[in-house]
Order: C-alpha cells, then structure tokens, then sequence
C-alpha cells in the first residue's frame, strides 16, 4: 500500500493545478459574467454564403 | 474594433467523425461477437487459432470503443468546438494531423498486438509498453495543439466545455503514465512496477478515472457545447455548470478503490473510495438537470428533432449511471453486484446510452453544417433512435437479471449447509440473458449502420465546407473586471488565498518527506510461506495473462461464507507480493481461480485446458489446444527473472543461469505425473500447457502451506 503515496502526490498535484487553474480564473474574471457566455456560443458568425 | 479574418479548419473534424464511426462500428462488432461467445464458445474459433478467443477479443471490444470510437469522438468535438469558442483556428495544423494520424496508428498497432495475445494483463490498459510510449507521445501533441490554440485565443473567456477538455486532457495524462510505469522484459512483453494490491489500487485509479476522465468530462464538454447549439438556446444555467466543473474534477480522481470493495485492500481505502463515490451523485446530477433543464419551454422540439432526442437520452443515461455508481460503491450494493453482469450493465448504460447516443446527436448535427446542407433523412435517424433505445434496454435489463439470479444461486445453501448450485449451474441459468444480451447489441449496431447510410446519403448531397471563414477583433490587452464583480470581492481576500496555498505546499511538502519512510515500511503484511514464483509457473502466469484469463476469472476470494465454502480460504493482501500485474479480475464469468491450486490433479487441467466440455459439459470457456504446439519461450525466462529481481522480487543472486534448468526439471516432473496418471497423455516438456499447469497448480497454495507448517 505504499503506492497511496505516490497516488496521493499525484492526485494532489493534480488537485493543486486545478485549484491554481481555478484561482487564476476567478482573478481573470472568467466567471463574472454567467449569463452572457451561455448566449454567446449561439452566435457564430455566420457562413460565407452571403457572397 | 479591428475586425480579423480567419479560416476554420473542417477536414480534421470530419476525419476525426470519420474514424470515430468507423471504429465504433467495428468496435460494436467485436462486442456482439464476444457476446455471442459466451453463449456459444464454437464461436471462439479456438479449435482452429488461439486470436478470437473471448480473452483476446473482449480487451479488443474494450478498447476500440473507448479509446477509438469515444476517443475519434472526443477529438471530432474538440477540433470543431474549441476553434469556434476560441474563435481562431487550431494552433497548427501539422499538429492535428501527426494527432489524427498518429491516433489511428496507435489504434491499429492496439488492435494487432491485442489478439497476437501482447498484453500487460491490466484491464483498459492492456496495450504493451511501445505503444504506451507512442500514446504519450501523440497526447502531448494534441496537448501542446490544445493549449496552443487557448494562448492564441481571440475569445478571453473560456466558455466551460473548455475547462471540460483541459481537465480531460491534464488527468488522463497523469493516469496513463502513473498507471503505466511497467519493466520493459523485451520488445513487446513488459512486467508492471507494481505488485499485488498496489498493482490493483493503482490500477483502479487509472480505471476508474479513465471513466471519468475520458468517457465522462470530455463528453460534458461536448454536451455543454453541443446540447445548446443544437436546441439553439443558453445552457440552463452558466453558473450550475461552473459549479458542475469544479467540484466533479475535484471528487472524481478519490473514487477508484470502489472497484476493490471487500477484496484484499486496506479497509480504510475501501471506506475512502465509497465515501468520495457518494458525494459524486451531487454534481453529476447537477450537470445532468442542467442538460436537461437546457430544453425546458424547448420540448416541442425534442419531438421534432433526432439530435436532440438523442441528447435527452444520453444526458438521461448519465443521470441513471451516475446515481448507479454511487450506489455500487455501497459496500452492502457492490456485494451483490462485484464480479457479476451488473457492472456490464452499468458501463454499457453508460457506454452505448451516454457515450453512444451523445455520439450519434452530436453526428446528425455536425455532418449537415460541415457540408452545408440538411440531415438526408429525419425519418431514418429517428428510426436509428428508437432502434437504439431498444437495443439498450434489451443490452441492460437481461444484465441485471443474471447479476441477481446468479447472487441468489451462489449464496444459496441447503438446510444441511452444503452450497446449493455448482457454478456451472449458475452458467447454465444465465446462458439465455447473454444469448438476448447479444441481441440487444446487434440491434444497437443495426441502428448504427442506418446512420452511417444516413450519413454518407447527407455528406453525398451536400458540398463540403474545407474551411470556414470567420472573423473576430482580436483579443484586447488587458483585463478590467467590471465594477459589480461578485466573485472577485472573494479573491481579493488576499490571506485566505495565501493559506490555501500555503497549506497545499505544505501538505506536499510533508508528503515528499514521508515517500521514504513509507516506501520502506509496508503495511501489509508479509506472509513466510509466500515464495516467488519458479521460472515454469512464471512461464505459465505469463500464458495466463496473454490469453486474456483474467477477463472472465477473478483471483480474489471475498470474505464471504458463500465464496469461502464455494472457492476456500478469503484472499490475504500478503500472498500478492510478487505479482506483477495483479491478475485480480473484475468479473466471474467463471469460477474464482484464487485457490485453485491443488483442488484438480494435473490431467484434469491437461484435458480441461484442450478441451473443457470433456471435463463440464455445460461449459462456456473456449478451447486452448495452440498450447499442446506452442514451445515455451525459454529464451525469455532469463530476462524474465532478471526483472523480477529488479523490481524486489528476491530471487538469488545468479539465479537466471540456472532458472531454466530449474523449469526443465518440474516440467519434467509434471510430465511424469501426466503419463503416469494417463498413459494415453503424449507429450512433450517443453509445451506451454506444461508451464500453464505449473501456474494454475501453484495459484493460492502457499498460504495452505503455511497452515500446515503450524
């Protein structure tokens, strides 16, 4: 059982990244605004098939 | 603002759609054939050569639909999704192709190697140690493609399907190199780093997390960008799905042990695994409402529209295999349900319901717009649909059926108690679900080949759009949060920021530390009669392995009445010390194997291995007679021990220059013990089926040893 430990560095490594992802993203403002993102995959522009 | 133009590449989404409903097709093919082996082994072919045996074919099944038909699938919605959330194109071209065409070799190479019987003998992640390699390589080129695209992004925001593909690709990367740590003994023949019960924990970490990391968040990602495209409205709710994000990525990675309830695995590692995999129903219900709740006041357009049926049903499929996990990993639940056809239940639920049908929609959806023109035929994808549907239910419902009747006959006793059923009585009863099981699977691949005509009719009558114009302003500099910000009056909390990351260096820190110490006192307990292997049964195990056993007999004795008076003592953490791999298994669609050393007498293995029905009549397990021809490979026992020594396994010191001496004279022995027993029996030592005999003849013995030795 040992090898907990290498899981439990790896996992919690990987928990740290995430954490640091996370962090960096609220600071980004990533997630200020829940509504309009949701809207804006909607709105691709539009094909060339306007000529 | 500056408009920019740019072009989307399409060719790789449609080469990536191509590939992933090739190899689901084939993929599928090889499941309804595997399925149809287990109720009638003729169709093993083993009488004729060893390639399409169900131990063979079935880690085929499983890997062509997860890595190639979910993986193509993956990559299909990550290559057309992430250049329009991003709005620029994929970072670099060559990169999504050595991607692509790297992904197809891997597959190929997986496919060939698979039934040539190269495997490490860990399930989902049986491929040998060269395309190990090859896989790493190609996935840090998707990676470098993946974040190279995000850096050069002219969307700042990344929309959640995003992180979905970012968690993906980070975690699987972990998993498969963790879990893939193997001593190369040759070219194509590698022995796990691990042994035993680290062995199986490490390898029910990746299992579980390949789950959750490829079969599960990168088609979160697809739904959160395909559910709302398709139903042409916002997700539900943006902020729920942020919440689903997080909080999924964070719980999943501690559920793995739950696949190793009541074996030989600490308790505390069980109760670690069950009490992560409840918490999980939260968010996975919580993306599943809201995929559902996306389409309210939108129904009537479920009714209409084929793509969005299949979202509805996939989504819903989620829902029921994520409220079933967790349940599974009850310890009370997964007694029941461990080693039986439940758990196929379970992941083809999950397999054919959710990764199938997000598949198909996302499919009927993304053809017509890569070739600018409508679906051929709505008719036919709703028949594909309901085909489908019916086609899970009789896959599922026949599953959960044997897994119960067959619990209910293992633990049954008689008043004088004696077990009530021999297990082939159990086999016998559950034959006719596996035989409405394949039926339930062959109508599933039915529908899939409509689609496929569907498709092909649809990109036919269109004209395919090679690249896509676009144009976006270019990203802005700098970041201005807006002034009613709600999240940032959290971070700006500055000291609780810096407690958690110093807690999390800290608590790394400290762990780094402790490596040492833990690595050189184990906790489980060594047991003084368990040996090593000789190099005959070492030989063998590797035959066993290679043949695939371990997908349809398990190596691990619950401490149950009923499994302790049907196989003999409960399996001890201490007698797996120099397995490398664990051979374990995950399903009894034969008996336990854990003791079967000793139970039968040489000519019984002898007879059984070439021919089972000679000795149980009502058997299902496929012929071995290739191992009355093949030689063993001799050659290799000298590498072979050399690497077991170097993993700890303690062999003496120059012991390889005699270990073949060694293999020769119990070869010899158990040849002598055949004839004289069987005067019909002719054979010769140096055959594998010897070696075989030695392995299956020393499984579990030792700790009898040690009983007698009191």
């Amino acid at each position: 059982m040992t090898v907990i430990i290498l899981l439990l560095i790896v996992s919690i490594l990987i928990a740290g990244g995430f954490l640091i992802a996370f962090l960096w993203s609220v600071n980004d403002g990533q997630f200020d605004d829940d509504i309009s993102p949701a809207q804006r995959i909607l709105f691709d522009n539009k094909k060339t098939n306007t000529k | 603002m500056n408009q920019e133009k740019f072009f989307y590449d399409n060719k790789i989404p449609r080469a990536f759609a191509i590939a992933c409903i090739f190899w689901g097709v084939v993929g599928m093919l090889l499941g309804v054939i595997a399925a149809f082996q287990l109720a009638f082994p003729i169709l093993n072919f083993s009488d004729y050569f060893p390639y399409l045996a169900f131990g063979r074919l079935r880690p085929v099944h499983t890997n062509a639909v997860i890595f190639a038909f979910v993986g193509n699938g993956i990559f299909t919605g990550v290559y057309y999704a992430v250049p329009r959330l991003l709005k620029t194109p994929m970072w670099n071209k060559a990169l999504s192709l050595i991607h692509f065409w790297g992904w197809q070799f891997i597959i190929v190479c997986a496919a060939v190697t698979l039934l040539l019987g190269f495997t490490t003998g860990k399930e989902y992640a049986e491929l040998e140690w060269p395309i190990d390699i090859l896989i790493t390589l190609v996935w840090v080129v998707f990676g470098i493609n993946l974040f190279g695209t995000i850096f050069t992004r002219r969307e700042r925001h990344l929309y959640v399907a995003i992180w979905f593909f970012i968690a993906s690709w980070v975690t699987v990367a972990m998993l498969h190199i963790v879990n893939s740590f193997e001593f190369p003994v040759s070219f194509m023949k590698s022995y796990s780093w691990y042994a035993g019960v680290q062995d199986a924990l490490v390898q029910w970490w990746y299992g579980h997390n390949a789950v959750a990391f490829f079969l599960t968040t990168p088609y979160l990602g697809l739904m959160y960008y395909f559910l709302p495209k398709a139903a042409d409205r916002p997700v539900y709710s943006y902020r729920l799905s942020i919440v689903h994000f997080w909080s999924l990525i964070f719980l999943y990675i501690w559920a793995g042990p739950h696949h190793l309830l009541y074996t030989a695995l600490p308790d505390w590692a069980q109760s670690l695994g069950t009490a992560f995999s409840i918490m999980l129903i939260l968010p996975s219900w919580g993306g599943m409402l809201n995929g559902l709740f996306t389409l309210r006041g939108a129904w009537d357009k479920v009714r209409e529209d084929p793509v969005l049926k299949f979202f509805v049903v996939a989504v819903t499929c989620y829902g029921m295999s994520t409220f079933e996990g967790p349940m599974l990993s009850l310890k009370n639940v997964n007694a029941i349900s461990h080693y039986s056809d439940w758990t196929i239940a379970h992941v083809h639920i999950g397999a054919l319901g959710w990764n199938g049908f997000l598949t198909f929609g996302m499919m009927y959806w993304l053809i017509p717009k890569l070739f600018d023109t409508k679906l051929y035929s709505k008719k036919l994808a709703s028949a594909h649909f309901w085909i489908g549907t019916l086609g899970i239910m009789l896959y599922a419902i026949p599953m959960y059926w044997s897994a119960f009747r067959s619990y209910f006959m293992m633990k049954a006793f008689t008043p004088e108690g004696q077990l009530q059923y021999k297990f082939i009585d159990i086999v016998q009863t559950v034959v006719p679900f596996y035989i409405i099981r394949a039926i339930g699977g062959t109508i599933f691949l039915i529908g899939v080949f409509i689609m496929v005509y569907n498709l092909i009719k649809t990109a036919k009558a269109g004209k395919f759009i090679a690249s896509e114009e676009a144009n976006a302003p270019a990203l802005a500099k700098e970041y201005v949060a807006p002034a009613n910000s709600i999240w940032h009056s959290l971070i700006e909390r500055r000291p609780l920021l810096l407690l958690v990351l110093s807690l999390i260096m800290v608590g790394i820190g400290g762990l780094v530390e402790l490596v040492p110490t833990f690595l050189i006192k184990s906790n489980i307990p060594t047991i003084a009669s368990v040996k090593p292997y000789t190099p005959l049964e070492l030989q063998g195990r590797d035959i066993y392995i290679r043949e695939g056993c371990y997908n349809c007999h398990s190596q691990m004795i619950r401490p149950f009445r009923y499994e302790v008076a049907r196989y003999g003592e409960y399996s001890k953490a201490g007698e797996f010390v120099y397995d490398h791999p664990f051979q374990w298994g995950s399903k009894r669609t034969g008996p336990d194997l854990a003791r079967i050393g000793g139970k039968y007498n040489n000519v019984w293995h002898f007879n059984h291995m070439l021919s089972p029905s000679s000795m149980e009549s009502a058997t299902i397990m496929p012929s071995y007679p290739s191992l009355y021809e093949n030689k063993i490979d001799k050659a290799s026992t000298i590498s072979k021990i050399h690497v077991m020594r170097k993993m700890g396994v303690p062999y003496p010191d120059g012991y390889e220059a005699i270990a073949n001496q060694d293999l020769d004279k119990q070869a010899n022995e158990i040849v002598a013990d055949l004839v004289s027993t069987d005067k019909h029996i002719k054979i010769s030592s140096d055959k594998e089926i010897i070696a075989l005999i030695a392995y299956l003849q020393r499984v579990g013995r030792d700790i009898k040893l040690e009983e007698k030795n009191k």
